[in-house]
């Protein structure tokens, strides 16, 4: 192809710089809290510091006279006002799902339990009346363990359900029994994933506000998922959906824990019904981590079937997954997303999966970045270094013997997937030359010869996830009620811009200007022309929002198609307009030209005005420069990659610091470099931050001890080091862009690398397991103890639950 | 109510206000100021660093009437015409994704480097030690302050 003068350059590929950033530097933003519509009044929630109690009596009307209150009301007076939450993912028959009405009515279930609502009218008078709500609790035990849970005589979390299994999910991909049998080894560990607070560092907030006599609403909500808010709250509140509109502003962050329906949205909404006025309610941060979702929170038993020399035959695995206190949108489904991740880039012949929901007296669980695949990479990643050092094999080398070849794909898993495209030898090559691996591991040596107190461990994870959720067929069979399709419209205006509305909600991915670049490109537009619309219902009537690494695979090709189907309807009026048969116009940087007349064009630009004008027009063409268009995945998209991890753990103090991260990942085909990497530095720092830093404790009391930024260590920049990133590029066969997700990659591939690491720096003294995360009291422990360096907290504190559960609760006084 | 007067991002204001309100509260709430946003309730996070008389501070942490007779300047008020080098700097290194935590991260870095024009990495870190971002990891952020720094390579 030659380029010609006019042509612009191509933006995909580029490292532009995004067209977010003018206003989030420069504070011209508008964050949900930074609405504040005439006459707004403000939400305070009185919320259960009981983690378990019935409620014998809420009594508001001490609050409705405090000064400036203007409504007060307990969960009975708004039973007429709304249902209960929605659970969107029925993951099997046996599957139970509890009510979970916005505001308690009978019973409170976890510390953060809504049980009153006041209304004032300022932000301060609201939170000071919720002194005056009476409440009577008849305390009941608390459920926190989930294998005490599970055991005969427990406490219920719902007597109605009369048992505390929310669900239990079986499934045999081959024969593993035969695998055992065959094999020399059958290794076995449990792995404890802990609960953790996503943290988005905006607290979630809301504002109501009804319009044309309290007959339609629009709701303003820091959230994922503007679309799915839309629907449920119709359903929810009763509310005719073409009278809601959502809009997601300005959104601080999600990574997983906006992408829900909450208990807020509808209180804000029925309340704004019932008062004819605006309300606001915004999260403190102590509030948002009481109730907002956790992630993570399972207890993992893996079994290898391996043969001597290395071969892994069979992977058994067995999930003990804490729910928390109610389902929201896709509580149950978390752990289940996570199942065909566990063989991962290995060819195992079979694999026998088991998961066992379980209820207690928490916070709820759901999507926290990665869903199940951080999950399940962990514990297959340690697994298998583990396995590694029980065989004596180096343990790359283990993956080497184990992992599909580059030369296989596509390789259809033992669970049925089919992985298009990948090349996990050059990978981990190009890993291990950044790593400096030979090194390092000549520097371990050393240190461990000379018993030197600082010692070295080196970790490695080479992981895949499947991402782009979703193909629609797929989820159905699956039990989730929504598809995985999204859409997007491409317009041209008179003068020769583009908008482009797409049915994504970015909250820091930077869609404004990856999406530009997209359209610029199939345009042949510049980039500085494109106009991206997303995150308002009415702006935006289709779409399925952001989450599970989907945008640019699912999303961004949905924009590529509109983008073209906008070029097939100009080339006719061009044809037209140039007088030629469409079959010998042809496209190229935003020109058309007559086959063999190089004189005659047409820029996408006149054609655009042309068809604004109308004033001649092609026969049977609407000539309307804009057109929709979709794209439902048909598979799902195959990011891979190896991290590379060196930690030094003093021995005398137990403190694990990174000394070096390495990250090569293959993505496929990028299209902004520079938004690329910033997703995986951040990926990366949160699945760090769950290796060594963060964890949600429990007392004894179902109390949430880690309940402010005080007490949950959310990593600051000391905490963290520089990381060195590249790339290899094996573009998926599965989409028009080769695009594979890469926002939750990071996150994915981290975690594991880092525990590899610090176990790796201390295996020789017979430790072969340190629970996350890998404090330095709990590395000195494994040192000086031995075992995993026991539960959250010290024995004889509240919040030890012992070594053989340690689950995040504390000891369950069920 | 107290009466106070301040100076906000050049603007002279008068106005009552509870003794209780935070600065934070007093710069959205009340002069609408609502590009500093809040991001927890324990001074840990830093998203609502504002520059108090040449201090850094953080609003959520402060009074309004302790502010009385002061100058106030936040990341609104930062931009002189053009940007803030530390402005074009974040932009330019894509050290913000969301932007909730950037302009007390940019607040932040101002005061840093008035203090140390030019600090290694271990000095951005540390000086940033009472700002934390949930989006970055941090590396790019450290780019851009050393960008802002002249020091970028």
């Amino acid at each position: 192809m030659t380029a010609t003068e006019e042509r612009p350059a191509a933006s995909v590929g580029q490292p532009l710089r995004r067209k977010e950033d003018a206003r989030l530097v420069t504070g011209r933003t508008r964050w949900t809290d930074s609405v504040t519509p005439p006459g707004t009044l403000y939400v305070a929630l009185l919320r259960s510091p009981m983690a378990h109690a019935r409620l014998t009596r809420v009594d508001v009307s001490a609050a409705r006279e405090r000064p400036g209150v203007v409504a007060a009301f307990s969960g009975t007076d708004l039973a007429d006002d709304f249902g209960s939450l929605p659970m969107a993912w029925t993951v099997s028959e046996d599957a139970k799902t509890p009510s979970h009405f916005p505001v308690a009515r009978d019973a409170v279930r976890y510390v953060g339990d809504a049980i009153a609502v006041v209304v004032a009218n300022s932000r301060y008078g609201a939170v000071d009346a919720l002194e005056a709500v009476e409440v009577d609790y008849e305390p009941l035990p608390v459920v926190l363990d989930m294998e005490q849970a599970m055991a005969g005589g427990s406490q219920l979390v719902h007597e109605d359900l009369g048992t505390n299994v929310c669900y239990t999910f079986h499934e045999e991909h081959g024969d593993y029994e035969a695998s055992k049998a065959r094999a020399d080894v059958v290794f076995k560990r449990r792995y404890v994933n802990q609960r953790l607070i996503p943290n988005a560092m905006e607290p979630r907030s809301v504002v109501a506000d009804p319009t044309a006599g309290a007959d339609s609403f629009t709701l303003w909500s820091a959230t994922q998922v503007p679309h799915f808010v839309r629907i449920f709250m119709s359903l929810v509140c009763g509310i005719p959906e073409h009278k809601i509109r959502v809009i997601a502003p300005d959104v601080g962050g999600g990574f997983g824990s906006k992408l829900d329906i909450y208990a807020e949205e509808a209180i804000c909404l029925a309340l704004a019904r019932r008062l004819g006025r605006p309300v606001k309610w915004t999260a403190s941060r102590s509030e948002d981590y009481q109730a907002t979702i956790h992630g993570r929170d399972l207890i993992q038993d893996v079994e290898i079937a391996a043969t001597t020399d290395g071969k892994m035959l069979g992977l058994r695995v067995d999930l003990l997954s804490d729910m928390g206190a109610y389902l929201q949108l896709l509580t149950p489904s978390i752990p289940l997303l996570g199942r065909y991740m566990y063989p991962a880039i290995y060819k195992f012949e079979t694999h026998s999966f088991h998961c066992t929901g379980v209820f207690t007296n928490k916070t709820p669980t759901d999507a926290y970045r990665g869903a199940g695949r951080p999950e399940a990479t962990y514990a297959i990643e340690r697994a298998v270094d583990d396995l590694a050092a029980h065989l004596g094999v180096e343990p790359l080398e283990l993956r080497r013997r184990n992992w599909i070849g580059h030369d296989e794909f596509p390789y259809t898993t033992v669970c049925g997937l089919e992985y298009d495209s990948g090349n996990y030898e050059a990978a981990t090559e190009k890993a291990l030359d950044l790593f400096g691996y030979d090194a390092l591991r000549a520097e371990q040596a050393k240190r461990r010869e000379s018993g030197d107190p600082v010692q070295l461990g080196i970790g490695i994870s080479t992981y895949t996830e499947m991402c782009g959720l979703a193909p629609s067929r797929w989820l159905g069979e699956k039990g989730y009620v929504a598809g995985g399709w999204e859409r997007a419209t491409v317009r041209m205006t008179p003068l020769g811009k583009a908008e482009v509305v797409v049915g994504t909600s970015p909250h820091g991915q930077g869609h404004v200007t990856t999406f530009s670049q997209i359209a610029a490109d199939a345009l042949g537009v510049p980039f500085e022309d494109v106009e991206i619309i997303v995150n308002d219902t009415a702006a935006v009537p289709w779409g399925l929002d952001t989450y599970g690494s989907r945008s640019l695979v699912v999303g961004g090709t949905a924009v590529r198609r509109a983008a073209e189907s906008v070029v097939d309807k100009a080339k006719l009026l061009a044809a037209h307009l140039l007088e030629a048969d469409p079959a010998d116009v042809e496209f190229d940087a935003g020109t058309f030209r007559v086959k063999g007349t190089p004189s005659a064009t047409k820029t996408i630009q006149e054609v655009a005005f042309a068809s604004f004008t109308a004033h001649t027009m092609a026969e049977g063409s609407d000539a309307i420069l804009t057109a929709d268009n979709l794209m439902d995945p048909e598979t799902f998209s195959y990011p891979h990659g190896t991290h590379l991890c060196a930690v030094e753990v003093d021995t005398e103090t137990g403190m694990a610091k990174i000394r070096k991260y390495v990250c090569v990942d293959d993505i496929g085909k990028v299209v902004n470099p520079l938004i690329v990497e910033g997703q995986v530095h951040g990926g990366v720092a949160q699945g760090i931050a769950q290796a060594l830093y963060e964890e949600a404790v429990y007392d004894d009391g179902g109390n949430l001890v880690t309940g402010t930024m005080v007490d949950y260590l959310v990593p600051a920049p000391p905490d963290l080091p520089s990381f060195e990133t590249g790339r290899t590029e094996t573009p998926s066969t599965t989409n028009p862009l080769g695009v594979k997700g890469v926002g939750e990659a990071g996150t994915i591939a981290s975690t594991p690398a880092v525990v590899n690491a610090v176990v790796d720096a201390i295996r020789h003294f017979g430790v072969d397991d340190v629970r996350m995360p890998c404090t330095p009291e709990r590395v000195w422990r494994a040192i000086h103890q031995g075992g995993a360096g026991g539960a959250p907290a010290a024995e004889g504190t509240v919040a030890y639950g012992g070594d053989s559960t340690a689950t995040t609760a504390g000891g369950g006084q069920a | 109510m107290v009466r106070i007067q301040m100076t906000v991002d050049g603007e002279r204001r008068e106005d009552e206000v509870e003794p209780r309100l935070l600065l934070v509260h007093y710069l959205r709430d009340v002069v609408g100021k609502v590009g500093t946003p809040v991001g927890c309730d324990t001074s840990n996070c830093g998203a609502c660093t504002v520059r108090l008389d040449g201090m850094s501070v953080k609003s959520c942490a402060v009074l309004a009437v302790q502010a009385d007779g002061g100058e106030v300047t936040t990341v609104e008020g930062l931009a002189n015409g053009e940007w803030h080098p530390v402005q074009t700097a974040f932009k330019e290194c894509h050290a913000l994704q969301c932007g909730y935590c950037t302009p007390g991260m940019i607040m932040a870095t101002v005061d840093l480097l008035e203090h140390n024009p030019n600090p290694d990495e271990q000095e951005i870190r540390d000086g940033l030690e009472g700002n934390l971002c949930r989006c970055t990891g941090y590396h790019n952020i450290v780019k851009a302050v050393q960008m802002a720094a002249g020091g970028a390579q």
